[in-house]
């Protein structure tokens, strides 16, 4: 949208019985994922931003528009906040039809419409929910219930799009339906996303940003592919499901049916891609570390696709014994999980040149 | 009315029940949510005491009621005297009669109406208010909506308490036929009289016959809402 100020500035601090959360935010454009395990203060925040909770001190701007400022005495009750917030559970109100429900935060907004503001017929195309505007809530799929809950939040026209882990209640199949919409809003709607999750998956497809909570305190903020080869993260990013986060352009198809992922680590091939990646579109695939395997010579004679040349800049001991070694690969990280033992044999330390074989790369299916 | 074989004072005590009992319902819907939102969602110094007051009908003799009521608004009373120079005036009227019925169904009233308050899931009302709507709106749209099948359940609970109300009624407004004489007034009063066992089986089976429509009533009137709210029905 073109302002100076951050979409979202956020500075608090909340004590809610014992736990105490500690937070300070600054993020740009796009969707800002908080990540981190349950209880970490995830939720607290997004509370925070929408005005159902109160900060103890701290203040909070959307757009450069303070929302609360407890040194100013600054509070803006929710609904006057303009955020649009969707729940984990949806909270579709149960008494009325879909169409009702979708409009029932028009009135409030009606202030700000613009001539390109979100239509309930065009929000209703967008999210594939036209045919459903006569039905009642109880009446709708767990994932037609996410989409109306989308849509009656993008109707009341927010500043910021707050959403508290949306597809956490829904299997895979329902989640492949909704994610097409959040990349699409994402990417056209110029709307700043907060959203929370502890899955990766969903922090591949769609983060711009990432914000890593742990016991209601930050632990980090920055791009996917940069938090996720750090090892003194892998506490929260996976444990012994640690992986590196590759950005990727989607390549031509070889001859041999294989297709080309262009990563900074180097090109990547898969046999399969998902329906939803044409030649040249970005994604992110997903290397898990024990997937990885590695070489002190370029090897030969393996039937592996992938291998990496790259040079150690980190090891660390896990928990369990095991070596996590980071490669530098032409800029982009690897992290390869090899055992004790390995490690010693190849005498790995920091600045040695080493070939990764990479076994299996996770590639968002679109599910 | 049609013709069925009653008598003038039977008709008049029929159709004064229906009256009474019809405006003590009405009248006591606000006041019944009110007080059952603030049982419900306030947290103020004298709740516990509020409750208590609100529910001193169900356990107190009718009598002693309907003589509290004859103390406060009889025509000497502390409110009474007051409200007639206002021509408000409700001793040994069917007002009073009204007062009397609306009083008694009270609690019930406000029982009902807790419960389903109760069961109103406040996440909504949040959603509603980040949505921009204001508290008062958010109360009209989605609160009162969703606390509609209890406000139904006090009322028709409210009505069959106000149409079968004896005691405070009595004690307060008399039993004068064709003026403060109800359908149980009228069945007492044939009670009393030789002969009048037909007359109380007739009035008793207009009583039974009233009762019933206005829970048949109500339980459609539910069986409807439960729909629209999406529950099984």
């Amino acid at each position: 949208m073109g302002q100076a100020a951050a979409a979202l500035d956020l500075d608090i601090a909340l004590r809610q019985g014992t736990f105490q959360v500690e937070a300070k935010i600054t993020a740009g454009p796009g969707l800002t994922v908080l990540f981190g395990p349950s209880g970490s203060g995830k939720s607290t925040l997004v509370d925070l931003v929408a005005g159902l909770k109160r900060p103890d001190r701290g203040r909070i701007a959307v757009d450069g528009v303070p929302l609360v400022d407890t040194a100013a005495s600054l509070w803006l009750p929710p609904h006057r906040r303009r955020v649009g917030y969707v729940f984990q559970e949806a909270r579709l109100l149960p008494h009325l039809t879909v169409r009702q429900n979708l409009l029932y935060g028009r009135w409030f907004a009606r202030r700000h419409l613009a001539p390109d503001s979100p239509t309930c017929d065009s929000v209703a195309d967008l999210l594939g929910i036209a045919p459903l505007l006569n039905r009642r809530p109880a009446a709708l799929s767990g994932g037609e219930k996410a989409r109306v809950a989308l849509g009656r939040a993008l109707l009341a026209l927010p500043r910021i799009l707050l959403m508290d882990e949306p597809l956490a209640a829904l299997d895979e199949a329902r989640k492949a339906e909704i994610l097409p919409y959040l990349e699409r809003l994402r990417d056209h709607a110029g709307l700043p996303i907060l959203y929370v999750t502890h899955a990766v998956a969903e922090v591949a497809r769609l983060a711009t940003t990432v914000v890593m909570m742990d016991q209601g305190r930050v632990r980090a903020i920055g791009t996917p592919s940069t938090l996720w080869s750090r090892p003194d993260l892998m506490d929260l990013t996976g444990g012994t499901e640690a992986g590196a986060l590759l950005d990727a352009v989607v390549g031509l198809a070889n001859g041999d049916g294989l297709f080309a992922l262009d990563t900074p680590a180097g090109r990547i091939l898969v046999p399969h891609l998902p329906a939803h990646l044409g030649p040249g579109s970005r994604t992110r695939l997903r290397i898990p570390a024990r997937d990885v395997l590695l070489s002190d010579r370029p090897p030969q004679g393996l039937s592996a696709l992938n291998v990496l040349p790259g040079m150690v800049d980190d090891v660390r001991e896990d928990a369990d014994g095991s070596r996590v070694v980071r490669l530098d690969c032409g800029g982009a990280s690897l992290l390869a999980r090899v055992t004790r033992t390995s490690a010693t044999a190849l005498a790995i330390a920091p600045g040695q040149p080493l070939w990764a074989i990479v076994k299996a790369v996770a590639l968002d299916q679109g599910s | 009315m049609i013709d069925l074989g009653f008598g003038p004072d039977e008709v008049a005590a029929i159709q004064l029940s229906l009256k009474v009992a019809i405006w003590a319902t009405l009248a006591a819907l606000p006041p019944g949510i009110a007080v059952a939102l603030a049982l419900a969602r306030g947290r103020f110094w004298g709740r516990d005491l509020l409750n208590g007051v609100v529910h001193l009908p169900l356990i107190l003799p009718p009598v002693v009621t309907g003589y509290g009521l004859l103390l406060l608004m009889g025509r000497q009373g502390w409110l009474g005297k007051p409200l007639s120079s206002l021509g408000i005036v409700f001793a040994f009227n069917w007002t009073g009669a009204a007062l009397a019925a609306g009083v008694m169904g009270f609690p019930l009233m406000v029982r009902a109406i807790r419960l389903s308050i109760e069961a109103v899931d406040t996440k909504l009302e949040q959603a509603a208010g980040t949505l921009g709507a204001p508290p008062l709106w958010v109360f009209a749209t989605v609160t009162l909506p969703l606390m509609l099948p209890g406000v139904l359940a006090g009322a028709v609970l409210a009505f069959a308490k106000a149409l079968g109300e004896f005691g405070a009624t009595i004690t307060f407004v008399s039993n004068i036929p064709g003026r403060t004489q109800t359908l149980s007034g009228a069945i007492y009063t044939y009670t009393q009289s030789p002969g009048g066992d037909a007359g109380a089986l007739r009035l008793v089976a207009v009583s039974v016959a009233l009762s019933l429509m206005a829970l048949l009533l109500s339980e459609a009137l539910a069986r409807k809402v439960g729909r629209r709210l999406g529950g099984v029905s």
